[in-house]
């Protein structure tokens, strides 16, 4: 098969641009240690939410020096809890999953960003080293009341924090 | 190519008079779609941004479900069975065997729309207990109406008999010829084989799961699982789109130019490499899914960026063949070339300004495809951003070009208008590049898509240099003139079949490439060994994954009821 010199350059350029993107990505994942969202979340039936012994008592908790659990309900067309308060200077680690229908579990202006689907429990783990306070959405559509569905996530001065489930 | 009195080829219509009715018939099914799906388009974008909201909030879901579903369902598809037997009957020169086969396709694919547009139409009417409201992705527990999924099972059906009727025309036509399968003839036939590859997961999910759900037979599905299932087909979907642009950016799109593709064999490598990455890909839709590991996402993102390969090579060979066309018009030095091309010509000009697009997006497209940047515009409104330059500008603009190409030869008519044609593309660019543009940095923001008053109580979106108001009045501006330009294609193509057939002929023959098939290993032409590479990579990137979301939740999923849309929110509002 006959190919013309330009073409085999531009076939190279576009193998090398495809590896470089590959490798980037490498990189975020071992290198940076940016974490994806996996399966290490397990799963839970959801028509038994309030018997579960994580998702019963959705809220906040200390789990070790620095560290809190954040356990959330998404359900048409609300977040539980709400709001969400942390202190800063933290390590945080969601589970997330949804009493009814698929949703999404935004922290706007983060890449916090996780789908939320029935059966399933999303974890991610952020630091909040600064106080602020963001909003949070649902970005995939689970009913007429969709764009209703919104929360917050306050994280206070560590001074400030009074506490779990606050 | 305005004047009648060229020697060309005799016209399609004279010669397969029988299939362009067939053909005619699909791009007007095509064009309904569009123009209704143009008008949910308008009353999304300016419901959005809150200019005008004349429609409830909750129903926005059921325009928005009527603007997936009719512009990436019907308006594409039918386009492509349109032409894909266009390509088939004229690239093989022989009519369809059984005329009568090619109407039950078609009517096949007629009767699955209706079915699905009525269940979605029922939403608007809260006293008919029907309804639809699931977007264009139906994912589970949210539930449609059975006709909702029956009339997707149906127009897929009438796919496949589509697909049979191109190659039972390619098999005959081989044990009477020899030689290389012609191009267009094999761009169809491995675009066809990917998509009977990538329909058995939306079969499995619709037949098996969805549709016995809807019925009440079972009680419960995996939501995981449907979603998975529906995203095997829902990338390799994207590809489907875009082949029968490809087969005209390849085969019409030079000789609009001027000139002659560059390299046939090149174009066969290109669809067989669809042919075999288009499907192992889907899961790169689910990065942010829980319940699929990571090393699996991965496997997935590497498939799509070597997937990012027959669209570069695409670029190449299109810029090259224009370039050939130009120098034979005369054009001449390092750019200055691009001004000997047909500007004004609406076929060229739109196909040339819908590749120009598709480069855009296909940069926009790397963002998504790379796992951790992902994170940050999943779901929000930079995704449609994204699409509304690929499928919604690459594959929409080329189909309403090449229809103005088209034309003549399918009804004897001249276009009315070529200037309200070429104004009508370049309106369509100018207004795709404010609205995509406003709506990828909205997503940036973090402005969620798919949702009807992006607007919060709680909070307010930082749009830092420049403002949400600005971003909202761009989606505006553009989305009507979109708008508008597809008001302006349709009105100019009714008009134009209200005029006198022309006379005599018209030159629309496609000269041969200028390297030919005979420079392609022969092999390329094997499509069994492509599609049990298909096959194979599939089974790779599948099967572990399937596995762990069915081990883990079950095959009717860990727990989870129904949530037919219209009954959910009755209860929310009492
Ligand atoms: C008149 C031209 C058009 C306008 C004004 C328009 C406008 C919009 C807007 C504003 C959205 C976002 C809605 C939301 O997420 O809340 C949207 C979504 C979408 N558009 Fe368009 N669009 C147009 C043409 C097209 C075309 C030609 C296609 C494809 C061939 C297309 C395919 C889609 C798809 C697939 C979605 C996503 C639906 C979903 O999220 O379920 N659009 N469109
Ligand atoms: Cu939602
Ligand atoms: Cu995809």
């Amino acid at each position: 098969m006959n190919v013309h010199t330009y073409e085999k350059i531009w076939l190279v350029a576009s193998l090398f641009l495809i590896v470089g993107f590959i490798a980037t990505v490498v990189y975020g994942a071992a290198g940076a240690g940016i974490a994806m969202v996996d399966a290490s979340g397990g799963t839970v039936d959801s028509t038994s939410l309030s018997e579960n012994e994580r998702f019963g008592e959705p809220g906040v908790e200390r789990v070790g020096d620095g560290e809190y659990e954040v356990t959330v309900v998404a359900r048409q067309f609300m977040y539980q809890p709400d709001p969400i308060r942390v202190p800063a200077d933290s390590r945080v680690t969601f589970y997330v999953t949804s009493a009814d229908v698929i949703h999404g579990f935004q922290v706007v202006g983060t890449n916090v960003n996780t789908m939320v689907i029935p059966g399933q429990v999303a974890k991610i783990t952020v630091d909040f080293d600064e106080p602020a306070e963001y909003g949070i959405i649902c970005n995939e559509y689970c009913g007429q009341g969709h764009h209703d569905m919104e929360g917050k996530l306050v994280v206070v001065p560590e001074d400030e924090y009074g506490g779990d489930d606050a | 190519m305005t004047s009648e009195e060229l020697p060309g080829e005799e016209l399609f219509l004279d010669r397969f008079p029988d299939e362009a009715q067939v053909v005619r018939a699909s791009l007007w099914s095509a064009f309904v779609a569009l123009g209704i799906g143009a008008l949910a388009g308008i009353v999304q974008a300016l419901h959005r941004v809150g200019y005008v909201r004349f429609i409830d909030s909750a129903d926005y879901y059921t325009v928005l479900t009527l603007h997936g579903v009719l512009l990436v369902i019907s308006f594409t598809i039918f386009f492509l069975v349109g032409l894909f037997t266009w390509a088939v009957t004229r690239s093989l020169d022989r009519p369809v065997e059984n005329i009568r086969f090619t109407w039950a396709w078609y009517l096949t694919m007629v009767a699955g729309t209706v079915l699905a547009g009525v269940a979605i139409l029922g939403g608007f009417v809260d006293s008919i207990p029907i309804s639809a409201d699931v977007l264009f992705t139906f994912y589970a527990p949210l539930q449609a109406h059975p006709l909702f999924y029956a009339g997707l099972a149906v127009f897929i059906i009438g796919t496949w008999l589509a697909g049979f009727d191109w190659f039972r025309s390619w098999w005959i036509w081989r044990s009477e010829n020899d030689g290389r399968i012609p191009l267009q003839t094999f761009m169809v036939l491995t675009s066809m084989l990917m998509w009977y590859i990538a329909t058995i997961g939306v079969a499995i999910s619709v037949v098996f799961f969805l549709l016995p759900w809807s019925l009440g037979i079972i009680d419960q599905v995996n939501p995981l699982l449907t979603r998975t299932l529906f995203w095997y087909f829902g990338h390799p979907v994207v590809y489907f789109w875009l082949m029968p642009a490809y087969l005209l950016w390849y085969t019409v799109l030079p000789s609009i130019s001027g000139g002659r593709l560059f390299s046939d064999p090149l174009a066969r490598v290109v669809f067989v490499l669809f042919l075999i990455l288009s499907t192992p890909v889907g899961i790169h839709h689910q990065y942010l899914d829980p319940g699929i590991a990571e090393g699996f996402k991965f496997i997935a993102m590497t498939n799509t960026m070597f997937l990012l390969l027959p669209s570069l090579l695409t670029a190449f060979t299109v810029v090259a063949s224009m370039e050939h066309g130009a120098r034979q018009r005369g054009g001449e030095g390092y750019l200055s070339w691009l001004g000997a091309l047909p500007w004004r010509d609406p076929a060229f000009t739109g196909m040339a300004l819908a590749g120009l697009m598709f480069a855009a997006g296909g940069f926009s497209g790397m963002v998504n495809a790379g796992m951790n940047i992902n994170y940050l515009i999943h779901n929000t409104l930079w995704v449609p951003g994204h699409f509304h330059l690929t499928v919604g500008t690459a594959v929409a603009l080329t189909f309403m070009a090449a229809t103005y190409w088209l034309l003549p030869q399918l009804t004897r008519r001249r276009l009315y208008s070529r200037t309200i044609g070429l104004f009508q593309v370049v309106m369509w660019f100018v207004g795709m590049v404010l609205m995509s543009n406003a709506m990828h940095r909205a997503g940036l923001v973090g402005i969620p898509r798919r949702t009807a008053e992006p607007q919060y109580d709680g909070f307010a979106f930082d749009a830092g240099l420049s403002s949400v108001a600005e971003l909202d009045a761009q989606v505006a501006i553009g989305g009507t003139l979109l708008f508008v330009s597809v008001v302006l294609f349709l009105g100019n193509l009714i008009i134009s079949l209200l005029e006198d057939p022309m006379e005599g002929t018209v030159d629309r023959s496609l000269p041969p490439a200028l390297s030919g098939p005979e420079d392609s290993p022969e092999v390329l032409d094997n499509l069994s060994l492509w599609v049990a590479i298909a096959l194979l990579l599939v089974l790779l990137a599948y099967s572990l994954p399937i596995g762990a979301i069915v081990a883990d939740g079950g095959l009717f999923g860990p727990g989870t009821e129904s949530y037919p849309v219209v009954l959910s929110w009755l209860e929310v509002v009492t």
